[in-house]
């Protein structure tokens, strides 16, 4: 029975988005059917895993070493699982995924599109360990750069490494990391602190979480050896109240980190002493600001403040303090344990490594995707997204959470690095990536965004608290069809004030989502100020919809799908939209398989 | 039974915001009486327990409803169209977003991005996860926590 061939392994993905569609129900479906059948000779090893990424294919089960995926498993599918690919060796179909850029169903999980252009470091473990188990954890290398550091490191070797990998924050500032910690190691105070920053607050994001829930064990790690190379005896956590799964799996994880020695007093029998506390956020983004969310940790209302002296050398309790993202600490031990060259050889001269990204909107594959930093734009929506939904036309990019940048079809090819996105007037940010086509309005996009910050500004600063709300006043106007013209030059003004008098990254950062879409997209600003109308069909009081003559072929999906019964019409005759009754759901854009109903502009002139 | 939630941990000033996300958990809310304790445990002027209780979005000085519908307008689930899944469910249960409906069995609130978003849009309900929600599906997905309700 120990023979290797006799050993299957079932992975099954139970991070938050295959959770959502019901995979614990395939695993436990799997677990009690796999005990109790005879025929099963093969011994099988079954486990609930992290998320694989492609989380809107899921529920993903695995199969090793067969290295069979299948994707939308429903617990139905399971008998048929069991009996074909675990007892016979065959391969079900109607379950693999099928690639729209290759145009076939794919095996192997690394000929998909999707994951065959990633490289992954931060991800390394996610989806093929159990994040509850440390066993998992240590079988793939875990704890062994700690073990190297403790024994075989002076602090300042650590330190050395870091800088010399010249990686940067994975948080969205992209401060070099290395020269964090040393900074840090300089000051003399004690205590000192190590906090991971899993605050996650920006719409369209989600790699922290994942990494919290399918790897624990690698920010522990990473969080003791920076412990270790700053002489700091004690971490914490701030996780997301949101995010229950995270914290639940790095709560299990520290505890038994803990028992086995790794954590708590004497580490590994190496004399060096480093625990771990988590903190519980409570749902303020402004507390992802490292200076807001160590007064969040102190139980201070979750204000930034003026940073003359850095976190490094007053932070938490006025303590020196090391503060990194989740992205961030997962990318230390591989570092440590491979070498600072093996890392600068991956991304480009100025961004070495790679970077997870959040690929979400109207693409084909949404999901996580890891790749080497200055990857082409183009490469990640086409190559790895497949391109967009419905192949309608591409528009637009948005990066760096709500207050980044949009960045044009135009710009595709700009190298998803650090420096190339500042230089578009966006940013990395924490790597959340949108896209956006032709019915995505880029001026209701920008007021969107300058609603949630204005929700979100913790109110200190004048410039911020009014200024993004004043902004937020004039774009709800031009949407709804009260644009002036010299709005945009407000705005433009508005936006530069708030950015050079606001304290924190919130405030300099908010206008961006405004100035870059007046840069690359004025044409659609003065559509809705001149024209009063929205060609994205998105502002309701812009848009009318009406059914084009030469093309429409009288099919009546459109009336089919009409709620209002606004459209009028015999099969293989002409339709036609009443104005009157119409609610502008676009229903029948969308289900038109002719593209024959348009948007045209306002039904009156306001 | 405040006080249980309270004294389990030490009464220093960095467990306020814990104790307040116990208390919320456990009675949807944050009762005034217990904000008292909670400053008089911890040694706090009121004001500093109150202005954390109204600075963080997980906390609330209102009660909620036996379920918590939280509709994602996070920026993947607003570009496919949350709007349309908040504005039937509002309907539906005629509320406003913020507001809880008067048999006390449903609160709707709003929240920016939930961490799913690649299976926008997303509501989530009390811990349930409902992914690539439509506004077709929002009655029965209503319909189904009543009937579990009313058999309770």
């Amino acid at each position: 029975m120990n023979d290797i061939s006799n050993k299957r392994k079932i992975l099954v993905c139970c991070g938050t988005g295959c959770l959502a569609s019901n995979s614990y129900e395939v695993y436990e479906s799997l677990k009690e059917k796999l005990e109790i059948n005879p025929n099963i000779i093969v011994q099988i090893e079954i486990k609930a895993t992290g998320c694989n990424g492609l989380c809107e294919k899921g529920p993903v089960v695995k199969i090793h070493p067969d290295d069979i995926s299948y994707f939308k498993v429903s617990a139905k599918d399971v008998d048929e699982i069991i009996e074909k690919t675990i007892t016979n060796g065959e391969i079900i179909n109607r379950l693999l995924y099928f690639d729209t850029n290759q145009k076939k169903k794919i095996i192997n999980h690394m000929d998909a599109s999707f994951y065959k252009h990633q490289r992954k470091i931060a991800l390394r473990n996610i989806g093929e360990i159990d994040p509850l188990s440390i066993e998992d954890y240590l079988e793939r290398d875990g704890y062994k750069a700690l073990h190297k550091v403790l024994f075989e490191m002076e602090p300042m070797e650590v330190i050395d490494e870091v800088e010399k990998s010249g990686l940067k924050g994975r948080g969205g500032a992209g401060f070099p990391t290395g020269t964090k910690w040393r900074t840090c190691s300089k000051f003399e105070d004690y205590p000192k602190y190590v906090i991971c920053n899993g605050d996650e607050g920006d719409p369209g994001a989600f790699m922290d979480r994942s990494i919290m829930e399918g790897d624990p064990n690698t920010i522990i790690e990473g969080m003791i050896i920076c412990g270790y190379s700053i002489n700091s005896n004690k971490g914490y956590l701030y996780i997301r109240d949101e995010y229950e799964l995270a914290r639940k799996n790095m709560e299990f994880a520290i505890d038994k980190a803990r028992k086995l020695g790794y954590l708590g007093e004497n580490i590994i029998g190496s004399g060096f002493d480093f625990d771990l506390e988590i903190v519980r956020g409570g749902g303020a983004f402004v507390c992802g600001e490292s200076s807001a969310l160590m007064a969040s940790i102190e139980g201070n209302v979750g204000e930034p403040r003026a940073k003359y002296i850095r976190s490094v050398e007053k932070g938490l309790w006025n303590m020196p303090t090391v503060l990194n993202n989740v992205e961030t600490w997962a990318n230390i031990p591989p570092i440590i344990l491979n070498g600072a060259n093996w890392f600068n050889k991956i991304g480009t001269e100025n961004n070495s490594g790679t970077k997870v990204f959040s690929l979400v909107g109207k693409v084909k594959n949404t999901g996580l995707v890891e790749i080497p930093m200055g990857t082409k734009l183009s490469e990640l929506v086409f190559d790895i997204g497949c391109g967009i939904i419905k192949n309608r036309p591409f528009k637009a990019v948005q990066t760096g959470g709500p207050s980044g940048g949009c960045i044009p079809k135009e710009y595709m090819d700009v190298p998803l690095d650090f420096d190339s996105l500042s230089k578009m007037g966006s940013m990395m940010g924490s790597g959340g990536v949108i896209v956006m086509d032709d019915t995505t309005c880029m001026v209701e996009i920008a007021r969107y965004y300058m609603e949630f910050l204005s929700e979100e500004s913790c109110g200190k600063c004048t410039t911020c608290r009014e200024g993004i709300k004043m902004m937020l006043n004039i774009l709800t106007n031009i949407t709804e069809g009260r644009g002036q013209l010299e709005d945009i030059h407000i705005l433009e003004s508005l936006g530069k004030t708030i950015m050079s008098a606001s304290l924190c990254a919130l405030g300099k950062t908010a206008p961006n989502p405004v100035l870059t879409t007046i840069q690359y997209f004025r044409n659609e600003y003065m559509d809705h100020i001149v024209n009063h109308k929205c060609s994205a069909g998105v502002c309701k009081n812009l848009t009318t919809y009406f059914i084009e003559e030469e093309t429409c072929i009288g099919c009546g999906i459109c009336k089919k799908n009409c709620p209002v019964n606004a459209i009028t019409g015999s099969l293989k005759e002409i339709h036609v939209i009443d104005e009157d009754i119409c609610i502008k759901c676009g229903n029948c854009f969308t289900a038109c398989p002719k593209d024959s109903v348009k948007i045209g502009g306002a039904a009156y002139a306001y | 039974m405040s006080l249980e939630i309270i004294k389990k941990y030490p009464n220093e000033k960095r467990f306020t915001l814990a104790i307040l996300q116990d208390i919320q958990r456990e009675y949807s809310y944050i009762p005034r009486e217990y904000m008292e304790s909670i400053a008089e445990y911890l040694n706090l002027p009121l004001s500093d327990v109150y202005s954390l209780a109204t600075f963080y979005k997980a906390l609330s000085l209102k009660p909620k409803g036996k379920y918590t519908i939280k509709v994602c307008d996070g920026t993947a689930c607003h570009i496919r169209d949350s709007k349309s899944i908040l504005n039937e469910l509002l309907e539906v249960l005629e509320i406003e977003a913020g507001e809880t409906t008067e048999d006390g069995l449903f609160s709707v609130e709003v929240v920016n991005c939930i961490g799913a978003c690649a299976l926008a849009p997303v509501i989530l309900i009390n811990d349930k996860y409902y992914g690539s929600m439509t506004k077709e599906k929002v009655k029965n997905v209503l319909d189904s926590y009543r009937e579990v309700s009313t058999n309770e």
